[in-house]
C-alpha cells in the first residue's frame, strides 16, 4: 500500500515535471523541472531494486548533466537578463511525429514478454554489478572508458589556446 | 533503530500505511531538523569564540548576566537567530521570484537528506542503505543547483559571479572526493555505512585502532584529500571564492535576508556536520572507539561518532582562521594538478596494497 501510494506519487511527479520542461518557455523553468524528473527517475529506479544505479543517476545527471545545461544557459549572451526563452515551432508536424514515436512505443510495450519477477529484496546490489563488469562485461567496459579517454582528450585539445 | 524497523514498531500497523508512514517520516526527520538548528546555533557560538581566540580578543562577551547576550556572550547566537528571523524578508524587484525562493529551500534539502545514512551509533542510524556513502555523495549536488540557482535568480552580478564559481568548484572537487571514497571502498567492500563502521572494529598489531586511516599509507593521503576537498565543497575558507566578501558582498547570497539567508547558513554548518561525519566514518572509525574494548557500546558509541565528527568541524573552523583565501586559478590547479594525480595514485596503490598485504 505505501509502496503503491509512493509509487504513483513518484510517477505523477516525474511526468509531470517532464512535461514541464517540454511546455514551459522558460529555459531556467525547463531545466530546473528537469531536476525533479531525474529524481523521479532514480526513485523509479529504487523500485526495481537497482539502489546503485538510482544514485549514479542522480551524480551523473543531477551533479554532472544538470549543473551542465544551467552553466550553458548562464552563459549565453544575455547573461544578466533572466528571461531566456524557447518557444515551439511547427506544434502540428511536431505532434504527429510525437503520436507516431507513441504508437510504435505502445505497440512495442504491450505485446512484449516482459520478465516477471518475485517482489524480493536482493540481499547485495553493487558487488553483483562490480563482478559482471570486471568478468563477464570487462571488453565492452574498457572500450566505453577508451572512449572516454578520448573524448576527454579531444575536449582538451579543442579548449587549449593556440601558441 | 532505522526506518524499516520504526515502520514494523508502530501500532498502527499495515491498516493505515499511510498514516504509519507519515509517522515515521516525521520522527526520523524532525529530530534531525532540530539537531541541525541546535548544532548550528553551538557551532556559530563556536565559530565566532574560537576566532576571537585565535585573534586574541575575547569575543562576545555580554554585559554582566542581563539580556546583553548572556554570561561568555552566550546568548549571542539567540541573538543572532532571533535576528534573521525577525528581519524583513526582501525580494529584489528584478529577481525571478519562484526560483528565489526555492533556492535556499533546495540548497538545505541537499544538506538535510545527507543525515539519512549518517551512522551517529550502532543502532543510531535512519537508514543503513546498501549505497549509504554513495548516497551522500549523490544528494550532496543537490545544493550546487540551489547555489546556481540563488546565483541566478538573485539577478545581480556579484551574485551569479558566485553562483558560478561555487558551481564550478564543487563540481571539480566532488571528484577527487569521490575517488578518495573509492579507495576507501575497495578495503572495505561494501557502500553501506554500518558495513564501513564494522570494517573498522579491532585493533593494528594491538596498538593502533583498525582505522581505515592507519590501514595503509594511501588511505592515510585519502583522508586528507577527502576532508579538503569537502571543506572545498562546503564553500569554506580558504575555498570560499563564492562568497569572497571582498570581491562579491556576499556571491550567491548577496540579496537574500532574514529567514532565506538563514537556511543558507544553516545548510552550510549542516554541510560542515555532513563532510565530518562522512570523514569520520570513512577514515577515523566512525563510533568504533579509539581504544578497542574501551567505552565501546552502542550508546558511547553515539558519543564517539559526535566527538570525532565536532572534531573535525573544529578543524575547519580552524583552517577558516588561518588560511587566506585562495585565488580561482589556485583553486582549480589544486584540484586538478595535485589532489586527482594523487587520488588516482591511491587507488592503484590500495588496489597493490590489498593484493599483497590484506
Amino acid at each position: 500500500m505505501i509502496v503503491d501510494a509512493a509509487f504513483w506519487f513518484i510517477v505523477v511527479l516525474t511526468l509531470g515535471s517532464a512535461l514541464t520542461v517540454v511546455l514551459n518557455e522558460k529555459l531556467i523553468y525547463s531545466a530546473i523541472a528537469l531536476l525533479f524528473t531525474l529524481f523521479g527517475m532514480a526513485a523509479l529506479y529504487v523500485f526495481l531494486w537497482a539502489d546503485f544505479l538510482a544514485g549514479v543517476q542522480v551524480v551523473i545527471y543531477v551533479g554532472g548533466i544538470l549543473v551542465l545545461i544551467i552553466f550553458g544557459i548562464m552563459l549565453t549572451n544575455r547573461i544578466t537578463s533572466v528571461n531566456i526563452s524557447h518557444t515551439s515551432v511547427q506544434k502540428g508536424i511536431g505532434g504527429m511525429v510525437v503520436l507516431g514515436i507513441l504508437f510504435v512505443l505502445g505497440v512495442m510495450i504491450l505485446n512484449t514478454p516482459w520478465l516477471q519477477t518475485e517482489f524480493v529484496e536482493p540481499v547485495q546490489t553493487t558487488a553483483t554489478i562490480g563482478t559482471l563488469l570486471m568478468m563477464e562485461y570487462l571488453l565492452p567496459f574498457e572500450v566505453a572508458s577508451l572512449l572516454l579517454l578520448a573524448a576527454l582528450m579531444g575536449a582538451a585539445m579543442l579548449s587549449r589556446r593556440d601558441e | 533503530m532505522t526506518v524499516d524497523q520504526l515502520i514494523n514498531w508502530l501500532p498502527f500497523g499495515t491498516d493505515w500505511p499511510v498514516i504509519t508512514f507519515l509517522t515515521a517520516v516525521i520522527i526520523c526527520a524532525l529530530p534531525v531538523f532540530l539537531f541541525i538548528a541546535v548544532y548550528a546555533l553551538v557551532a556559530i557560538y563556536g565559530e565566532v569564540k574560537i576566532s576571537s581566540f585565535m585573534a586574541d580578543k575575547v569575543g562576545p562577551m555580554g554585559q554582566g548576566v542581563g539580556f546583553h547576550a548572556g554570561k561568555w556572550g552566550l546568548l549571542q547566537p539567540v541573538a543572532d537567530a532571533l535576528k534573521l528571523i525577525l528581519k524583513e524578508d526582501i525580494i529584489p524587484a528584478a529577481a525571478d521570484k519562484k526560483l528565489f525562493i526555492m533556492a535556499p529551500f533546495v540548497v538545505f534539502i541537499g544538506a538535510f537528506i545527507s543525515f539519512a545514512a549518517l551512522p551517529f551509533g550502532q543502532n543510531t542510524i535512519i537508514a543503513d542503505m546498501n549505497i549509504g556513502i554513495f548516497y551522500i555523495l549523490a544528494v550532496g549536488s543537490l545544493s550546487v543547483i540551489g547555489i546556481i540557482l540563488a546565483g541566478w535568480s538573485s539577478n545581480n552580478k556579484w551574485s551569479l559571479y558566485g553562483g558560478m564559481r561555487s558551481a564550478a568548484q564543487i563540481v571539480s572537487y566532488e571528484i577527487p572526493a569521490g575517488l578518495s571514497i573509492i579507495s576507501i571502498i575497495m578495503l572495505t567492500e561494501t557502500l553501506s555505512m554500518q558495513g564501513i563502521n564494522e570494517f573498522q572494529q579491532g585493533t593494528i598489531w594491538g596498538i593502533l585502532p583498525n582505522w581505515i586511516i592507519f590501514n595503509n599509507p594511501f588511505s592515510f593521503i585519502a583522508f586528507f584529500i577527502f576532508f579538503i576537498s569537502g571543506v572545498a565543497e562546503c564553500n569554506r575558507t580558504p575555498f570560499d571564492i563564492p562568497e569572497a566578501e571582498s570581491e562579491l558582498v556576499a556571491g550567491a547570497f548577496t540579496e537574500y535576508s532574514g529567514m532565506r539567508y538563514a537556511f543558507f547558513f544553516l545548510s552550510e554548518y549542516a554541510e560542515m556536520f555532513v563532510v565530518s561525519g562522512v570523514s569520520a566514518t570513512a577514515f577515523l572509525g566512525g563510533w568504533n572507539s579509539p581504544i578497542s574494548g574501551f567505552f565501546d557500546s552502542p550508546g558511547w558509541g553515539v558519543f564517539w561518532f559526535m566527538g570525532k565528527t565536532l572534531s573535525l568541524v573544529f578543524v575547519m573552523i580552524w583552517f577558516r582562521w588561518t588560511f587566506p583565501r585562495l585565488r580561482v586559478d589556485q583553486l582549480m590547479s589544486i584540484c586538478w594538478k595535485v589532489f586527482l594525480p594523487f587520488s588516482l595514485l591511491n587507488i592503484f596503490g590500495v588496489g597493490i596494497w590489498s593484493l599483497l598485504v590484506g
